[in-house]
């Protein structure tokens, strides 16, 4: 590794021990000996195990369930459906005043998304328990579903999610999260250049290699230990708590070691379902997600769609730039409430605009709920906005990477969401970018700084 | 009710209990045990044989019988099978190479049985107890199929007369986009006098592009030659869709694929 | 349920079970005879985190049925330090910073322990191809491909 040193030399130390060396992972030597304990290495005698009876429609109304048949099949020791969950509906980020409460548990009148759980079936082997989901009968009457953003944003579209009562997050600024700075529409009028692109992206499944999932047991003192390969291990603990109304002091949850995340185990989905199998059963409940649960159960990144318009110069300053973006929460709120609000604060994009105007829409379709997944909210907008920069530096005839030099942030700017720019340092990896990658830009770039006045 | 596996000496004993419902023949365990993991409750009971027949590979004559059990890692290596070893090794990763049988390659549903569109181009017979069948008759029926294959006897092509190429995203593993094989004879003139061209993944089991032979036919191995084949190619096909690529993507990339494989260049 | 009886070496030690008739090994192993080092990622054969090595043969443990192993000798990951010496692989996975999560590492060390029984001196396509069964979703695969080439040239310069 190599620490390049001409860069920011008064405002850096070099007596550091760690910062700077190469230091063993103290997580390898587990990994390659195979001693490392993920969740599902453990054994507990008497183990159960969990199955999803899940919805094959992506909305309908459930007129009724029976579970009789499942029951008595050999091996179930427990059918739960909802009227069994304490506090049935929920959303992960109510412990952050991020409401309504808009998702189930399991479902309860109505399934918004096909997949979304309905019965879960605890039984001695996952093949009995298996045997069994295919013996509840669920009997629905399908309803008109919606798949795309801005037909779900349509009058008279069919509501995804009562809890909301209609197909956007409503945020306190309204129907959307929203931006103003400077006057956009004078920054338009004055360019001399308008270019408005739309760019869209659909859903992306993490697939990591450990499936989601938690192996839970009781303590026999009203207490329950939870091993769980989550990302959020507070976040899942007091939702478990007010999902199943149960004090975090009776919650001991054990985790950490996660085969692989990024971002799509952050939802509290198989916890608060495997305690309360534990609590009502007396046994350890194992549910973990089959790879094709993964894969189309778990929440994906969101799809979106980013409209951009700006205005330009033809000495390569931006001058206006106007945002609407669209996140498809699926059926339910998730993190993607918080996913489309980080959307508005970075879509400007590292760039010092004078005029933005940014509206960013959450919006509810019947489709699988999407949720976190590296850089959510933020990974799809730079897509977005460097294609879109390349397009501008086009059709101004200017060197792209130059053109990013012009509109650099510079400590000190003042970005569209009033937060001051301050350790910016942009330009200096344009420089390194422009060495490294053998892209030569003019002198005087090479000669800005983020941090020195006037460079 | 439990998976449970029954094993029997003789491939004519597991015939037998291969008759009861629910149950299903273990070659590899790539299908099937796969399909039982994955929660398919349809499968109650697995059968196997251990006849030493089934797994003998038996060259003479320039022609092949390769026991059912054979797996796609036995023929990649075998010295004499160098004509489908680049077919053999198209399937799956090592540790899948070394469990995945012929006989289960038959059985493959699209996107995988890629050995199988070798064997089809190459007019494979495939065995039964009751005698041998053409691949291709063999494969419309599969579906009903409840003898356990127990073979698969072929002529084994000039390394020049016989192309394979598998298509796919990830390298050097990957799932099929598409699968092709070629068998090819040529007159002395260089142009074509017999073609034998079966696609993968362009329907729900390997199928032959009869049209594109038919065009093949007296033509030469140029761009020129070759166009009417890969304007043939799709025809009748019913190209799957799955997450690796739309039907429409499949159909659209075939001529493309064949192409380069008929002028030497994939 | 029907239990049948199931013998095999685990990386050298004898080991006996009753199982029921169907369980895979990968099962087998993990919950019956305590060797989590295989682990569950796919159950499809897709992964390769559940790789072992069977008679010399690197098999997918998931899709082998654990009675079709009686008398085999296989290895597993935690099997391969000898006397608390890490063996080669292990030792280059670890410096070489080849582990993320750390979930596919015990499947890969399998994958390249027989790649290096069989050809010592892999060159790099070889290594990739045989890793190609192998699914890294944290996408560590350079270091992965390094630590394997490491591994190889300690090997060799030991034996000379």
């Amino acid at each position: 590794m190599e620490l390049r040193k001409s860069y920011f030399a008064d405002v850096r130390k070099d007596d550091l021990h760690e910062i700077g060396q190469a230091r063993p992972r103290s997580d390898s030597p587990g990994h390659v000996t195979g001693k490392t304990a993920f969740f599902a290495d453990r054994n507990f005698p008497g183990m159960l195990h969990l199955k999803m009876v899940r919805s094959p429609h992506h909305h309908a109304r459930i007129r009724s369930i029976d579970t009789s048949e499942a029951e008595k099949h050999p091996g179930v020791v427990k059918v739960l459906t909802a009227k069994d969950v304490p506090h049935n509906v929920y959303t992960i980020l109510i412990l952050i005043q991020v409401g309504p409460e808009d998702e189930t548990v399991l479902a309860d009148g109505k399934v918004r998304w096909r997949g979304e759980a309905v019965v879960a079936v605890l039984a001695e082997t996952e093949r009995a328990a298996q045997e069994a989901a295919a013996k509840v009968k669920v009997d629905y009457e399908v309803l008109p579903a919606v798949f795309d953003m801005e037909e779900a944003l349509k009058p008279g579209a069919p509501i995804v999610n009562e809890y909301h009562g209609q197909n956007y997050y409503l945020y306190d600024s309204g129907e959307c999260r929203k931006v103003r700075f400077g006057d956009v529409e004078a920054g338009f009028a004055e360019a001399d250049h308008v270019l408005e692109q739309s760019y869209q992206s659909s859903p992306i499944e993490h697939a990591p290699t450990e499936t989601t999932g938690c192996i839970v047991v009781p303590e026999g003192n009203d207490r329950f230990t939870c091993h769980t390969n989550t990302q959020a291990m507070f976040f899942t603990l007091d939702n478990t708590s007010i999902i199943l109304q149960m004090p975090g002091s009776k919650l001991h949850f054990v985790g950490g070691t996660v085969g692989g995340g990024f971002g799509g185990k952050v939802d509290v989905i198989v916890e608060p379902i495997a305690i309360l199998g534990a609590k009502l059963t007396g046994r350890p409940v194992c549910f973990v997600y089959s790879r094709e649960e993964e894969m189309q159960i778990s929440s994906p990144r969101a799809a979106e769609k980013v409209v951009i318009k700006d205005g330009v110069m033809k000495d390569g300053r931006i001058v206006a730039r106007k945002v609407t973006g669209y996140t498809d929460a699926g059926a339910y709120s998730r993190h993607s409430p918080y996913g489309a609000q980080k959307g508005a604060g970075h879509y400007p994009g590292p760039y010092t605009i004078p005029n933005v105007w940014i509206d960013t829409y959450c919006v509810y379709t019947n489709r699988t709920p999407s949720s976190a997944m590296r850089g959510f909210g933020v990974t799809i907008g730079d897509f977005a906005l460097e294609v879109q920069m390349d397009k501008l530096a086009r059709l101004i005839g200017m060197d792209p990477l130059e053109f990013r030099f012009i509109n650099a942030y510079r400590d000190g700017d003042m970005k569209a969401h009033r937060q001051p720019t301050e350790g910016a340092a942009l330009i200096e990896c344009m420089q390194e970018a422009s060495r490294a990658a053998n892209w030569p830009v003019a002198e005087k770039y090479m000669a800005m700084s983020s941090y020195v006045k006037g460079t | 009710m439990a998976l449970a596996l029954q094993t029997f000496a003789t491939a004519k004993d597991a015939n037998g209990a291969l008759k009861a419902a629910g149950t299903r023949y273990l070659g590899g365990g790539t299908l099937v045990v796969r399909a039982a993991n994955e929660g398919d409750v349809s499968v109650s009971g697995l059968v196997r044989s251990t006849d030493p027949a089934l797994s003998a590979i038996d060259v003479g004559g320039g022609k092949v019988r390769i026991g059912a059990s054979v797996t796609m890692a036995e023929i990649a290596r075998h010295p004499e099978l160098g004509a489908l070893a680049k077919a053999a090794r198209a399937v799956g990763g090592p540790a899948i190479r070394n469990m995945a049988t012929v006989g289960g390659n038959l059985f493959a549903p699209a996107p995988y049985g890629d050995f199988a569109v070798a064997l089809l181009a190459l007019d494979a017979a495939v065995g039964t107890d009751d005698g041998e069948r053409p691949i291709e008759t063999f494969l419309a029926g599969r579906g009903d199929s409840r003898a356990i294959v127990t073979s698969v006897s072929l002529t084994l092509p000039r390394a020049d007369s016989f192309r394979f190429l598998k298509v796919s995203r990830v390298k050097p593993k990957g799932v099929s986009v598409l699968s092709i094989a070629v068998v090819l004879e040529q007159a002395g003139d260089g142009t074509v006098s017999s073609a034998r061209i079966a696609l993968g993944c362009m329907a729900d089991r390997p199928v032959r592009a009869k049209a594109a032979e038919k065009a093949l036919i007296g033509r030469t191995l140029d761009p020129d030659g070759i166009a009417p084949a890969l304007a043939a190619a799709g025809e009748g096909t019913a190209p799957i869709t799955d997450p690796i690529a739309s039907a429409w993507y499949r159909a659209e990339v075939l001529p493309v694929h064949l192409g380069r494989l008929l002028l030497g260049l994939a | 349920m029907a239990k049948v009886p199931v013998q095999f070496t685990l990386n050298g030690s004898e080991k006996a079970e009753f199982i029921d008739s169907g369980t895979t090994l990968l099962n087998a192993l993990r919950d019956k005879i305590g060797d989590t080092s295989p682990k569950g990622g796919c159950h499809q054969g897709t992964c390769g985190a559940c790789s072992v090595i069977i008679d010399g043969e690197l098999r997918l443990s998931c899709l082998t049925l654990a009675e079709t192993c009686n008398g085999a000798a296989i290895t597993t990951t935690s099997g391969l330090a000898e006397g608390g010496v890490l063996h080669p692989l292990q030792r280059a996975f670890l410096d070489a910073f080849a582990t993320q999560c750390g979930f596919c590492t015990p499947g890969m060390i399998m994958a390249a322990k027989v790649l290096l029984d069989h050809t010592p001196n892999p060159s790099r396509d070889e290594v990739v191809e045989a890793l190609s069964g192998n699914i890294c979703r944290c996408t560590g695969y350079e270091p992965i491909i390094q630590a394997v080439l490491t591994a190889a040239r300690a090997n060799s310069q030991n034996a000379a």
